[in-house]
């Protein structure tokens, strides 16, 4: 049985915030096909084209027909705990602080034997349900989980060390304005987690939410608008060390295209979008990438909402897509700058919401509390790689079949 | 076609560098220094050898090639053996048939590794590609867990126990006390085995070796250089070599050795209970349990208890890692590949010493090499003895 995790202590500001250490995160080429399907929370191996064989660890040949004609394609989850140790002992700085680690043999249904993580509620020979999920250093590892829920299996030592999960951590919500915050916010606390600060530009302007959220226990309202350096800085001055996770949820949306939009509104885009998201990371990521280690509520991921169009422009909303591309850019980098930190960085690829400025295009529409909910279920397992709502999964499928048939109909309207 | 014999080819002037928990020096050292005491103990010098092989992991970024410049060598038979535990017998079937052929007439076969600080550590994080992406991350930081995953199996399918296993490390420890060389000095009781800290369960402190530096070497020639040379020498009666057999079990309780144990005997002509001593691959007692299992001493599944009932020590009734094994005398990389070897071509040369068995005349090695993944991949064994 899984011991519930305890809301961490006031953090003693005398002691020493413990330096970020990693897994080891080397991986070859072939093996990085697990990182991409855990960035997603799918179960893929790599299979052979040709004589069908699924093999594990990946390899450049099929190791039954030396076919090099290798797919990642998904697998069934299930497994069989065939051995377990627990290591008490371990040369890796990462493992060692974390003892004592759980690990075991495990018997795929899909086929290969493999090493894995071993969730604490799985018994000795039992069977098991298989995850691919990022560890601390973004690559994708092999856990084996209990068949069926338990209670406070999300809690697990080697699930939280791994995890992004909201519980007993203090979130920032960038946009208090975006039309997701209130469900967010509610979700979030639902989840868990310890406070959520909340960013609201433009204090003068009416804000609808506002009885919503101040019904809300452990939530505050704080100045900031991330096309203002200043109130970022003041922000991040009163509460940046304990931002633990933060979600950058600020986007400006405006229909139009390159001839028929408006400089203002691309620029608007652009400063809300692309350099709001610097803007954010200049002042919080240092403190981040600094407390990746820093106890039950350590600093553990960043999340950008991102339009799903910015995988593919989409004429009509010209400025909006590409301040979507442009962030979308930006945050991949970021991803690999707070990566050394053990954060993680979450994209969540928002199809049109059900809002004002998406008035006129038809359904599927996102309903705001889908996109938080998302958002949540992507924090929870502790992905990089969320398309919410059915145009978001659509664009994103069409994206990895292949972009420029995707850019072509998007062009078309399709 | 049946295999030829070894034949007018035997092993002469083993040689042990003297391990040390942590080094400085480099293979290139460690490798010049077993070879030159070898060279020495048969009254040679570099110049007489026209052939080399090597096996080492800290060589980087040289190779044997390198080494022959280093080393101001100039074979006309040159090998790499990169199969760590089963390195010696495989640069032995190798350099013997070279000899036999006429391709070599002395073949000096090298071991050599060093340990500097976090050494062991670096080594294992770049082991192999399948060790990178699919042990590494996992917390191993090495074998301990891959062979405490196949403990845990063995002891669940074969009902052994750790006191089972105690009796291995507990007899080797006790063989080591007469090898000056050994890093180990402490007498090692069963208690002390049974009550020590855990690494990685079932696998306790003393089911693991100690990562050192030190080299091993000795040499291949005919058997009339040997005997110009006056050299005591041993006989090669058989050998085997496999790799990466048995893939589809999903935990190894079983080497390649179960593949060609009838090969092996059949071309010694003799059977297990001729041996009067056994040097197995000893990483981890339970390693020594199947080697003896696999290699024709006791049905799979019995090697533990099979083992449990005699005496392993050098007077016993079995005597086995006779100079104490990596367990007590120390684990130096490729060298742990040659370390059974060289005590057994001393054993049947009778020029053991302090952990002379008794009128030893046959001995069997056995090596196991390269945890790849979730197992080794390369197992090797050979029957040497005294010449009649």
């Amino acid at each position: 049985m899984t011991q519930p995790l305890a809301p961490p202590p006031r953090k003693n500001p005398a002691r020493r915030t413990p330096v970020p250490t990693l897994p080891p995160g080397t991986r070859s080429r072939a093996a990085l096909g697990l990182s991409l399907a855990a960035a997603q929370g799918r179960f893929q191996l790599q299979t052979c084209t040709d004589c069908g064989a699924v093999q594990y660890p990946p390899r450049d040949a099929c190791h039954r027909c030396l076919s090099t004609a290798l797919a990642w394609q998904d697998q069934p989850r299930g497994a069989q705990l065939l051995a377990e140790t627990t290591i008490h002992a371990s040369p890796d700085p990462y493992f060692r602080e974390r003892l004592p680690w759980r690990a075991g043999t495990v018997q795929l249904d899909a086929g290969p034997v493999a090493l894995a993580h071993i969730h604490g509620d799985v018994l000795r020979g039992a069977r098991t349900r298989m995850a691919l999920m990022l560890d601390r250093a973004g690559q994708g590892v092999l856990v084996a989980l209990p068949e069926k829920e338990t209670p406070h299996m999300q809690d697990d030592p080697a699930l939280r060390a791994m995890g992004t999960h909201p519980r007993h951590r203090r979130i920032l919500i960038a946009d208090a304005r975006a039309p997701e915050a209130p469900a967010l916010t509610r979700a979030l606390l639902d989840a868990g987690a310890a406070h959520v600060f909340l960013g609201l530009s433009e204090r003068w302007r009416p804000f609808p939410a506002q009885p919503t959220l101040a019904a809300m226990e452990n939530v505050t309202l704080h100045p900031l608008d991330v096309t203002d350096a200043e109130s970022i800085t003041d922000l991040a001055g009163s509460i940046g060390g304990k931002v633990d996770i933060l979600i950058n949820n600020a986007r400006h949306i405006r229909p139009g295209g390159v001839i028929t939009g408006t400089i203002h509104d691309a620029g608007d885009a652009l400063e809300k979008g692309a350099l709001g998201l610097m803007r954010l990371a200049h002042a919080f990521g240092p403190a981040l990438a600094a407390r990746g280690a820093d106890g039950v509520n350590s600093a553990a991921a960043w999340v950008t909402v991102l339009p799903a169009q910015a995988l593919a422009h989409d004429p009509a909303f010209a400025a909006s897509t590409a301040a979507g591309a442009a962030t979308r850019a930006l945050s991949l980098s970021l991803r690999a700058e707070l990566r050394a930190g053990g954060i993680r960085v979450l994209h969540v690829h928002a199809g049109p919401v059900d809002d004002e400025w998406h008035q006129p295009l038809p359904p599927p529409k996102l309903a705001p509390k889908a996109l938080a909910r998302a958002i949540v279920q992507g924090l929870e397992q502790g992905l990089e790689e969320v398309h919410a709502g059915d145009v978001a999964r659509d664009i994103a499928e069409r994206f990895a079949r292949n972009p420029a048939l995707l850019a072509r109909e998007m062009e078309g309207g399709a | 076609m049946a295999r030829q014999g070894y034949d007018g080819v035997v092993l002469a002037a083993p040689y042990t560098e003297p391990y040390t928990r942590f080094s400085n020096e480099t293979a290139h050292w460690w490798i010049a220094r077993a070879l030159s005491g070898s060279l020495r103990a048969a009254g040679l010098t570099p110049r007489d050898i026209d052939g080399f092989a090597v096996a080492s992991f800290t060589l980087f970024p040289d190779t044997p090639v390198a080494l022959t410049q280093h080393l101001g060598l100039s074979p006309r038979w040159l090998d790499s053996v990169p199969m760590g535990g089963a390195s010696g017998i495989v640069a032995l079937r190798r350099a013997a048939r070279a000899v036999q052929a006429g391709d070599a007439d002395i073949v000096a076969c090298v071991a050599g590794d060093t340990n500097p600080i976090d050494g062991f550590r670096k080594l294992l994080s770049g082991f192999s590609r399948f060790a990178l992406d699919a042990s590494y991350p996992y917390g191993y930081g090495g074998p301990n867990a891959s062979f405490a995953l196949l403990m845990d199996r063995y002891m669940a399918d074969y009902g052994a126990s750790r006191a089972d296993f105690g009796h291995i490390a507990v007899a080797q420890r006790a063989n080591a006390l007469r090898n000056p060389h050994a890093l180990m000095k402490k007498p090692l009781s069963l208690d002390d085995y049974l009550t020590a800290r855990p690494i990685a369960e079932p696998i306790a402190l003393f089911d693991c070796v100690m990562p050192c530096a030190g080299a091993e070497a000795f040499l291949v020639m005919t058997e009339d250089r040997a005997r110009t040379l006056n050299l005591p020498f041993a006989r090669i009666s058989a050998t085997i070599e496999r790799h990466n057999a048995f893939a589809d079990d999903p935990i190894q309780l079983r080497g390649g050795w179960a593949v060609d144990v009838d090969e092996l005997w059949q071309m010694a002509g003799l059977v297990p209970q001729d041996m009067d001593l056994v040097q197995t691959y000893d990483d981890y007692p339970v390693i020594s349990a199947l080697q003896f299992e696999d290699l024709g001493f006791c049905a799979k599944g019995e090697g533990a208890a099979f083992l449990a009932a005699r005496d392993l020590t050098i007077t016993g009734d079995l005597p086995h890692n006779t100079s104490g094994g990596q367990l007590s005398a120390g684990q130096a990389g490729a060298a742990g590949g040659f370390i059974g070897l060289t005590e057994a071509i001393r054993q049947v040369t009778r020029t053991a010493g302090p952990t002379q068995v008794a009128d030893a005349a046959r001995a069997l090695v056995s090596g196991f090499g390269m945890i790849n993944f979730d197992r080794g991949l390369c197992s090797a064994a050979c029957v040497l003895e005294t010449p009649s």
